[in-house]
């Protein structure tokens, strides 16, 4: 295993040859790089943003799919089905927040009613077997609330919500844990593939690496361009969200999905881990890949999808609004695929389930690369999967346990009041192994400002800490930004 | 909601005879009067680091004018009212925060000294009210770090001496929003545009006149935001004018959404307490007890937002009440009891609930939010269909602020003859 610090760094010692490198600090990405860490080799994760998680796995629906609906026989059905066993065993071990709430698909006309029967089947044939159809009453006796004009549903007892933030920071800190140097701020913008050595040319320096994995989501087809391809081009699908606040959640209990059509999933109202009601995603395709603003259009749209879906949603408080692309592609899976002459491999396409199927895909990929002559031998001895922090709503909170309290009176000053975030947690993401450094990384790690004030109370005490926990490191000889996490 | 589910009993318990959520000028107010005249503990439990409520961090003049007769800075104030409370014998209790409701009037409370359960005879829930934030009023755009409401602003300005941008746009034109004006003046930083939906910039009165001519304010009437813009900070904002839907873009680095409030009510929905819809605080008469027996409100969480004086002398109010309940632990029947509605152009009226034989209201004034400007405003008093009185008043109706009427309107209305409804031309 290579521990030496990043190349990059001047007076760091020798630049080092990581046996595989991985572009992208995504879910998948971090799923990657963890699962090949785990073996005898050397891993680098190269993220061209200044945390992990801040690109499409930061905002999306969050949902643990069972793949119920994808199309039978395509790898992603394989993915997403083996992807929902993986990250749920995972989300145990390591204290990822998960609630098994269960879906119903809703039809609201005779076109949507008469196709429930072949998603029925269409689960059967993806080997999901728990779906049942039910009447109108039915749906209504389960979520009450729901608008007029219902004709049945279909159930999916086993979809999930989940946190993504802490699927994919846990992926990442246990990758680290493992050995893998993560460098943040490491945008590559030039690849030279030399007979056993690919150097990688990043906004932060040279990365050379002997095989190179392609995960880099929104920016996965330029890359591959670098490499000398042309072989597909990423479109991105944004997606709107509103989020209701937690007085709303008794309203949801589970997932309701809308009658799936060509154009993806479509509008569903869902329960969040967090505790508050989510409406969305649009679907709109785009060509600025950094467009994550939201839109009039967008919301309008949503209004009109949740006035139908369930208007008592619309009178309560909004609490955050939010967009998302997909990195979709012009084929209708996902595109992975291995080059052995140029040692390098494509994750390409992973729309609109990578949440779910990160961890498959990174088993995956392990094999790919077994077949491709990579030997990647088991490492015992591996670190236990970490604990992360639990931000969810239905387990205990710091907050709520009086004998974390007693022990340290910090997890007994709340600081941010509507999401009841505590001067212990704050302190903890920001002293992690992947510290936040922003607001926004100590958002997705704690929770902290995510509420309905959106720091009308917390805002500037929040900052503050920020402020002081990362001026500390300072004093520690890690000069700010310390953007370089190296194992 | 109240999560019991995940909550056992923490392992201390107090037993106050009266619980107040809240040490803002109304909890503290009430705290001060009903110390000195109950037998047991009157506790004052508060989430932030100090007591005082939101005129801790509004460094600038005009607390106290109705209840102490004088005018004090926000800060000074504050800690006027917490040093009264506890010369009177209030227990008050800092970064101590009421999570839930555990059973009857009993909560669950965080605090670093450890979690604790607290069963009082009674409580006031005395818990403000905010700003709605930019998410909450539903406006698109890029999500960049610049973006304020007043609270946050004074927080950062005053108690945290951290740094803003230079030109800002404030969104609202009620008084708050000249107190962020006057906040970003002290921050140094200039005010792009003040823009409102309202249509007469005089509907804010003197200080509306004073603001133009001492902050040099310019305000854009008749106009919403419709966009932020920037990333990663902000670089302006698009508005448009309400009436020909012209748009424009405003250059700035920081946004102020000021006004707009809303009840701290989360204690109020999830310990099933009638919910008035139009305050979006509790269901209170003149007596200001909430439907539920032994819980009372007082402050802004009654009426979205007035001033911190008329909080105050709403705590002073429901000590009386609060006092008259531990001796005598009878709460009305309702059926008697008449609500109060608010029409067009009023938004609505608090107290709003009139019970035979209860109190007249705290300072025997209705308090009303108007959403039109009226110089000379006429308040009619109507019930089952009958004009029951009408006012002319000398002050006028002005949206962004309450609007007081005489409680007298009042007179001579029947219990038996169904609600009444108030508004104004
Ligand atoms: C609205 C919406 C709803 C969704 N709902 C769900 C759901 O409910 N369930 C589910 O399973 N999935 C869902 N998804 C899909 C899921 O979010 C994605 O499939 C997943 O996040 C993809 O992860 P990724 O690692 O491939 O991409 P990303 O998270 O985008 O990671 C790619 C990373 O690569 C980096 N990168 C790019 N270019 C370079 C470069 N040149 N150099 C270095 N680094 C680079 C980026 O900065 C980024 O961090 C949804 C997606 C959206 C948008
Ligand atoms: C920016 C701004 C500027 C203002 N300027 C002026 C001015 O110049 N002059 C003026 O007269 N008025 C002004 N006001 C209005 C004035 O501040 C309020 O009228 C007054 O503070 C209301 O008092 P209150 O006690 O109802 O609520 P608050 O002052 O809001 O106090 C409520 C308290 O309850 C606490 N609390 C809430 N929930 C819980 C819980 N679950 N557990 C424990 N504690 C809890 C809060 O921490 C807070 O301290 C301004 C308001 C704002 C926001």
């Amino acid at each position: 295993m290579s521990h030496t610090p990043g190349s990059t760094t001047p007076g760091r010692g020798p630049s080092p040859v990581h046996d595989i490198i991985v572009i992208g600090g995504g879910i998948v990405g971090s799923a990657i790089a963890r699962e090949l860490a785990g073996h005898a080799v050397s891993v680098a994760l190269v993220e061209a943003r200044s945390d992990i998680g801040d690109g499409t796995s930061k905002a999306n629906t969050a949902i643990l799919h069972t793949g119920f609906d994808a199309t039978p026989g395509t790898l992603e059905s394989r993915l997403v089905a083996r992807g929902y066993d993986l990250l749920s065993d995972y989300a145990r071990e390591t204290g990822i927040p998960v609630e098994h709430t269960g879906a119903i698909l809703v039809a609201w006309n005779e076109e949507e009613l008469a196709a429930l029967p072949g998603l029925r089947d269409k689960a059967e044939a993806n080997g999901y077997h728990h779906s049942r159809l039910i009447g109108a009453d039915e749906v209504y006796a389960e979520v009450p609330a729901l608008g007029e004009g219902v004709l049945g549903g279909l159930t999916v007892p086993d979809e999930s919500i989940i946190c993504t933030w802490t699927t994919n920071l846990a992926l990442a800190t246990d990758a680290h844990r493992r050995g893998t140097d993560i460098l943040l701020d490491h945008a590559v913008t030039a690849v030279t593939v030399a007979d056993d050595i690919t150097t990688l040319h990043t906004r932060g320096g040279d990365v050379h690496g002997r095989w190179i994995v392609n995960a880099a989501g929104l920016g996965a087809d330029r890359l591959d361009a670098l490499f000398g391809y042309d072989r597909f081009t990423v479109t991105p699908r944004r997606g709107e969200l509103f989020v209701f606040d937690k007085l709303a959640r008794p309203l949801v209990d589970r997932i309701v999905l809308p009658v799936p059509t060509k154009r993806g999933k479509g509008v569903l109202v869902s329960p969040t881990v967090y505790g508050n009601v989510m409406l969305g995603p649009t679907s709109e395709d785009l060509t600025d890949r950094t467009a994550t603003g939201t839109s009039e259009d967008g919301f309008a749209f949503l209004l009109g999808k949740g006035e139908r879906l369930m208007p008592r949603l619309l009178e309560e408080e909004v609490t955050a609004t939010y967009a998302g692309l997909r990195a979709a592609i012009d084929r209708s899976d996902y595109l992975i695929e291995a080059d052995a002459d140029q040692r390098y491999l494509l994750v390409g396409g992973i729309r609109s389930t990578g949440l779910t199927a990160g961890m498959a895909i990174a088993e995956h990929v392990g094999e790919m690369l077994t077949a491709s002559g990579v030997v990647l031998k088991e490492r015992d001895a591996l670190p236990p999967p970490p604990a992360m922090p639990y931000i969810g709503e239905a387990g205990v909170r710091p907050y709520q346990d009086a004998a974390r309290i007693a022990e340290d009176p910090a997890y007994g000053e709340i600081v941010c009041f509507c999401e009841r975030v505590s001067a212990g947690e704050i302190r903890d993401a920001c002293h992690a192994p992947l510290p936040a450094r922003t607001l926004d990384g100590l958002r997705r790690r704690t929770r902290a400002m995510n509420g309905r004030c959106q720091g009308f109370f917390c805002g500037s005490a929040v900052q503050q800490l920020l402020n002081d926990h990362t001026d500390h490191d300072t004093e520690q000889g890690c000069a700010r930004p310390c953007h370089e996490v190296t194992s | 909601m109240t999560d019991s589910r995940t909550e056992q009993a923490p392992p201390l318990t107090l037993t106050p005879d009266v619980l107040v959520i809240g040490g803002g000028p109304a909890g503290l107010s009430a705290a001060a009067a009903l110390a000195p005249r109950v037998a047991g503990d009157v506790l004052v439990l508060d989430r932030e680091k100090e007591a005082g409520g939101i005129p801790r961090h509004s460094d600038h003049t005009g607390y106290g004018l109705r209840d102490l007769h004088r005018v004090l800075t926000g800060p000074a104030y504050a800690r006027r009212l917490t040093e009264t409370a506890r010369r009177a014998g209030a227990v008050i209790r800092t970064n101590a925060m009421v999570t839930h409701w555990a059973s009857g009037l009993a909560v669950d409370v965080t605090s670093p000294q450890g979690r604790f359960r607290v069963e009082p005879r009674a409580v006031v829930l005395a818990t403000g009210a905010r700003e709605r934030p930019r998410t909450a009023r539903r406006i698109p755009g890029d999500r960049p770090a610049g973006v304020y409401t007043t609270g946050q602003l004074q927080n950062a300005v005053h108690l945290h001496h951290q740094e803003v941008g230079k030109r800002a746009v404030i969104v609202g034109g009620e008084l708050v929003s000249w107190s962020a004006a006057l906040t970003l003046r002290e921050a140094g930083c200039s005010v792009v545009a003040m823009v409102s939906q309202y249509k007469h910039t005089e509907s804010y009165g003197a200080f509306n006149l004073g603001g133009k001519v001492v902050l040099g304010v310019p305000v854009v009437n008749r106009s919403r935001v419709v966009r932020v813009i920037g990333k990663p900070r902000v670089e302006g904002v698009e508005i448009e004018d309400v009436d020909t839907r012209r748009r424009q873009v405003l250059a700035c680095d920081t946004v102020i959404f000021t006004g707009d409030w809303i009840p701290d009510n989360e204690l109020v929905r999830t310990g099933d307490i009638a919910l008035d819809p139009h305050t979006l605080g509790p269901v209170v008469d003149t007596a200001l007890r909430t439907s539920r027996p032994g819980v009372f409100a007082a402050g802004n969480m009654l009426h979205p937002v007035d001033t911190a004086d008329i909080a105050a002398l709403d705590g002073r109010h429901v000590a009386d009440q609060v006092v008259r309940w531990l001796a005598t632990n009878s709460f009305p029947h309702s059926s008697a009891a008449v609500p109060l509605l608010a029409e067009k152009p009023l938004r609505w009226v608090s107290p709003s609930l009139l019970r035979p034989g209860d109190p007249a209201p705290p300072r025997g004034r209705l308090l009303l939010w108007t959403d039109e400007f009226m110089r000379v405003p006429r308040v009619t008093a109507r019930q089952g269909g009958e004009v029951l009185s009408e006012r002319r008043l000398a002050w006028p109706a002005a949206p962004g602020r309450v609007f007081r009427v005489p409680w007298s309107i009042l007179r001579g209305i029947s219990p038996h003859r169904g609600p009444v409804t108030l508004t104004v031309r």
